[in-house]
């Protein structure tokens, strides 16, 4: 039993191969299983645009996506999102520029000192892509799992709805 | 003329963008924790008390040095220097040595290869503790006379006569509640060594000076040999002013003990247990006025938790009683001020820095003076505003010379159709048995300068290269107020150049040194006419060089933003620079900046703390369900003055930002701990802080406009980080008045801030019973060390 034992854990310490797929680039990583794709980002790919605010899915600052839906990367272990499309706020802009959200954001002074804003970009575009962001009270709604401690509300608000009537 | 008051600017008062903005949207800003790692950096974890107030007996830390990973274990025996990162009395400790004062008070540290093995290493050590009696909270520490400061009093008339002789007199308590700063971006730190023993620390402080101190400090070392950079933080509000100095020393510490580069980042529970917050108060007055409702006395007596130590407690008392007044002329005053000692964590600066506390209790006064004489809280405000040439001294015996409310007030009242709607709202709850509504209008006079004289001193750096471009920096840090743009945009401005041509800096101790905090609203004023003065030298150099240039006196040198003409010679400003380099001409300068005509005697609580004031004021209406305490604020209406603003759009942000971060401290932000001391609200799964949905519905918010401040700050402005937050005194009052409406407006409501739904709902049951029986005694007992 004891040996059992000793060998399941010495196999959930070992690390595992793990090819993501983030921002349309392959990525073949060698992690501990329990490292979460938060950190495979920040720490193994050296995408640090995703942010910590509180490693507990409770703030949405390290939203991304995953197959095109809003993600918490802190709540998934990186071997999760094996095979899946992993987009983050480095990959939203194309080659002609900024992601509309993106510029939306610029325009109305979404934030002030910045470390939610990917978050909220991130959870933005698709909201308004699942035609979630009708109306200022579905965008408060929908915006409410990410934080911003310096209260830049009602310009991310402002920011989502001319992103999702398609204006900057 | 003096540059900063002209009234025509190319560059100031435009609303230019966050000079981070393209960064923030692209993920490209970067904070610490982005700095890529250098090689060999080791992670460090802190190892906190489980204990409130105990003695430590044994502390095994081989566990800890058995783990995997595990390269060093430090505690107070491995400091080379002085054991203590305080910011003024040396009373904090790095790491507790034998006796412990609050659950999590750093013990010990371990150096790991990882962050997740130092973070599974820390927890394996064996400590042993004796206990000692903890005193938890205000009363306990009242009680036992525990403070970590002398008690202090302000005074002016004689307040028992006046109370004695008052047509009408009410004593009561206001509670108001600490706050979380919970910046998004938590506390983080890395140190590289490098030779002679020098240490670079990168940290998100609002205080790289006071970084560099504790470091040098800790490590023995000159402040010379020690390098702090902060770039930018992820918020700072106040946390980061010097609560910052612990991670830094800790990371500092172990990067010199291992020799190889070192970060300490705090998981979000640690952060939230190991650092102080805003302070709570309770706060007990005794108020006399006659049937108008003038006061003619008032009594107050206020007592703060400041935790273990005495951090930056005494100031942030001392900003508490300046704001006892508000707006409000106290011809006889008392204001005495307990500073409590309690084994809790040490708490510290917070936007508004008790300022806000101190307001809490002047506003509810005025509330229940209006509900005793039945009149409108608006009527009663008014009437016991400061005047503009008489009834104009504060009870610290500045005068006040700006002020500007009664217009302001009036130009509001009418703007958020104040009385209509008091009209609707009274209509509304007639009609309404469940959903009661409630509206309050309240101003905000707040005190701009550091009431320590001494730290009100800037200083700046700026180059001007060969090309034309500019380097700058200054000694305030950015955390995301605008203060790198709006420094920037000064400095445009002085050389009448593009913003572009501006390159902002991180702000670093070997470029400004001996810098103050960023903080006290300060930031732009100070930092801004550093930087002016700094630009304004090199602008009279290269002007005196044009002169010289081309033969003649230097006031005929024409200097646009088309070039510089000087007799038959033009030259755009890269040309002129260049030449002038050239001809050697220095294009460097620093700047400094001391604001004038402050002065303060604290033995004789008498002077002039503050340079000027800011003021502003909010309406807010709410709506409460009093079967269940559940509430909405509906609509908030804000007229705020910020002088002449440097960028309105970033003001604006400040002022919204302000008023969402004071209307979550008053509304729904509880820090709850335990009866043994352990802080149960540590993430924000159990603490509300406001969301997105949380954002008033309706929200008006204009600068006033066409008057610029009266004192010669940097063209024309006003802080504004701090004042907005205490416009949301009137959501928390807007809850009460709702609540009120329960009894009829007979009984007043006395809700508590926070005021959450449990609190709205156990103040609406207490309205109901003392309204049905209205001879109870409505009086609480007067504190214990009077």
């Amino acid at each position: 039993m004891e040996t059992t034992l000793e060998l399941t854990k010495a196999a959930a310490d070992a690390p595992v191969p793990v090819v993501l797929d983030v921002n349309g680039r392959i990525h073949r990583l060698t992690l501990d299983s329990r490292v979460t794709l938060l950190d495979a980002l920040r720490d193994h790919l050296g995408l640090t645009g995703t942010k910590k605010g509180c490693d507990r899915g409770e703030c949405g600052a390290c939203t991304v996506h995953i197959d095109g839906r809003a993600a918490l990367s802190c709540l998934q272990f990186a071997v999760m999102a094996e095979g899946r499309a992993i987009t983050t706020i480095e990959g939203l802009a194309g080659d002609a520029g900024l992601h509309p959200v993106q510029e939306a954001f610029l325009a109305h002074d979404a934030f002030q000192c910045g470390f939610c804003t990917s978050g909220q970009i991130m959870s933005a575009t698709t909201a308004i892509r699942e035609g979630r962001a009708g109306s200022d009270a579905e965008i408060r709604e929908v915006m409410s799992g990410n934080l911003c401690r310096c209260g830049a509300y009602p310009q991310i608000v402002a920011a989502v709805r001319a992103a999702a009537q398609g204006r900057d | 003329m003096h540059a900063a008051f002209t009234d025509v600017t190319r560059v100031v008062a435009k609303a230019l963008p966050h000079d981070s903005a393209a960064k923030h949207v692209a993920g490209t800003a970067v904070y610490v924790d982005d700095i890529p790692e250098p090689a060999g950096l080791l992670h460090v974890q802190l190892g906190g008390s489980a204990e409130a107030h105990a003695r430590v007996v044994k502390l095994d830390l081989e566990p800890v040095r058995a783990m995997p990973g595990v390269v060093a274990v430090l505690t107070a025996a491995d400091i080379p220097g002085r054991n203590d990162v305080s910011p003024v009395a040396g009373d904090d400790p790095l790491f507790a040595d034998g006796l412990v004062e609050h659950v999590g008070q750093p013990l010990f540290a371990v150096v790991a290869r990882s962050y997740r093995e130092a973070r599974m290493a820390v927890r394996q050590a064996r400590v042993e503790y004796e206990p000692l009696p903890a005193l938890l909270d205000i009363d306990a520490a009242m009680r036992e006379k525990l403070f970590i400061s002398e008690p202090y009093e302000m005074k002016r008339g004689d307040a028992e006569r006046a109370l004695g002789r008052a047509r009408n007199r009410l004593k009561g308590r206001v509670v108001v509640g600490g706050q979380e700063h919970f910046y998004l971006e938590g506390q983080v730190a890395m140190a590289i060594p490098g030779e002679d023993g020098e240490m670079t620390v990168h940290s998100s402080t609002q205080h790289p000076s006071e970084i560099q101190h504790v470091v040098a400090r800790v490590l023995g070392l000159p402040h010379a040999r020690v390098v702090v950079e902060t770039r930018r933080m992820g918020g700072g509000f106040g946390g980061k002013e010097s609560q910052a100095s612990f991670v830094a020393a800790a990371a500092a510490l172990a990067a010199r003990v291992t020799g190889h580069p070192a970060k300490l980042r705090l998981d979000r529970d640690d952060d939230m247990t190991m650092t102080g917050k805003r302070h709570d108060f309770v706060m007990d007055y005794d108020v006399g006025f006659d049937d108008d409702g003038r006061i003619t006395g008032i009594d107050f007596a206020f007592a703060s938790r400041c935790g273990r130590s005495a951090d930056l407690s005494d100031a942030i008392n001392d900003r508490a009683m300046f704001h006892a007044d508000n707006a409000y002329y106290l011809e006889n005053a008392r204001i005495r001020s307990y500073r409590c000692k309690t084994h809790t964590v040490s708490n510290t600066a917070f936007r508004g820095f008790g300022g806000p506390q101190g307001m809490c209790a002047i506003e509810r006064v005025i509330e229940e003076i209006a509900l005793h004489l039945g009149k409108d809280p608006l009527d009663v405000r008014k009437l016991n505003l400061y005047g503009t040439t008489d009834r104009n001294v504060t009870p610290y015996y500045m005068t006040v010379e700006d002020n500007i409310l009664p217009g302001l007030i009036e130009e509001l009242e009418r703007s958020a159709e104040y009385r209509r709607r008091r009209e609707a709202v009274k209509a509304f709850n007639a009609a309404s048995p469940v959903l009661k509504k409630g509206l309050a209008l309240t101003p905000v006079k707040f005190g701009i300068s550091f009431t320590t004289t001494h730290l009100n001193q800037a200083g700046a750096l700026v180059h001007v290269y060969q090309d034309g471009s500019v380097h700058l920096n200054h000694g305030g840090t950015e955390m995301g107020q605008g203060l790198n743009i709006k420094v920037a945009q000064v400095v445009a401005e002085t050389f009448a150049i593009d913003i572009g041509q501006v390159r902002i800096t991180a702000t670093s101790t070997d470029k400004v040194p001996n810098t103050s905090a960023t903080a006290a609203s300060s930031g732009s004023d100070m930092n801004g006419m550093a930087a002016q003065a700094a630009a304004t030298a090199i602008k009279q150099r290269l002007r005196d060089f044009a002169a010289v240039t081309a033969g003649v006196p230097p006031d005929h040198v024409s200097w646009t933003a088309e070039g510089i003409t000087a007799g038959d010679r033009h030259w755009t400003f890269a040309e002129l620079a260049k030449e002038a380099y050239l001809a050697r001409i220095s294009l460097s300068s620093t700047g400094y900046y001391r604001t004038p005509k402050i002065h303060w005697n604290r033995k004789a609580a008498r002077g002039r703390p503050f340079y000027y004031f800011a003021y502003g004021a909010a309406v807010s209406e709410a709506v409460i369900d009093t079967l269940t305490g559940e509430n909405r604020i509906l609509r908030v209406d804000i007229l705020h003055d910020v002088g002449r603003s440097l960028n309105p759009a970033i003001d604006l942000g400040q002022v919204e930002g302000g008023f969402i971060q004071g209307m979550g401290w008053l509304t729904t932000e509880e820090l709850w701990f335990d009866s043994s001391g352990r802080l149960r609200t540590h993430a924000p799964s159990t603490y509300k802080i406001p969301a997105c949905s949380d954002r008033p519905p309706v929200f008006n918010i204009r600068l006033i406009e066409g008057q610029p401040n009266r004192e010669e700050t940097i063209y024309r402005s006003k802080a504004v980080g701090e004042p907005p937050l205490m416009l949301a005194i009137s959501a928390w009052l807007a809850l009460a008045d709702a609540v009120a409406a329960v009894g009829d407006h007979k009984v007043a409501p006395r809700l508590d801030a926070p005021a959450t739904p449990e609190r709205i709902l156990a103040a609406v049951c207490d309205v109901r019973r003392r309204a049905a029986a209205p001879a109870e005694a409505a009086v609480p007992e007067r504190p214990a060390a009077e």
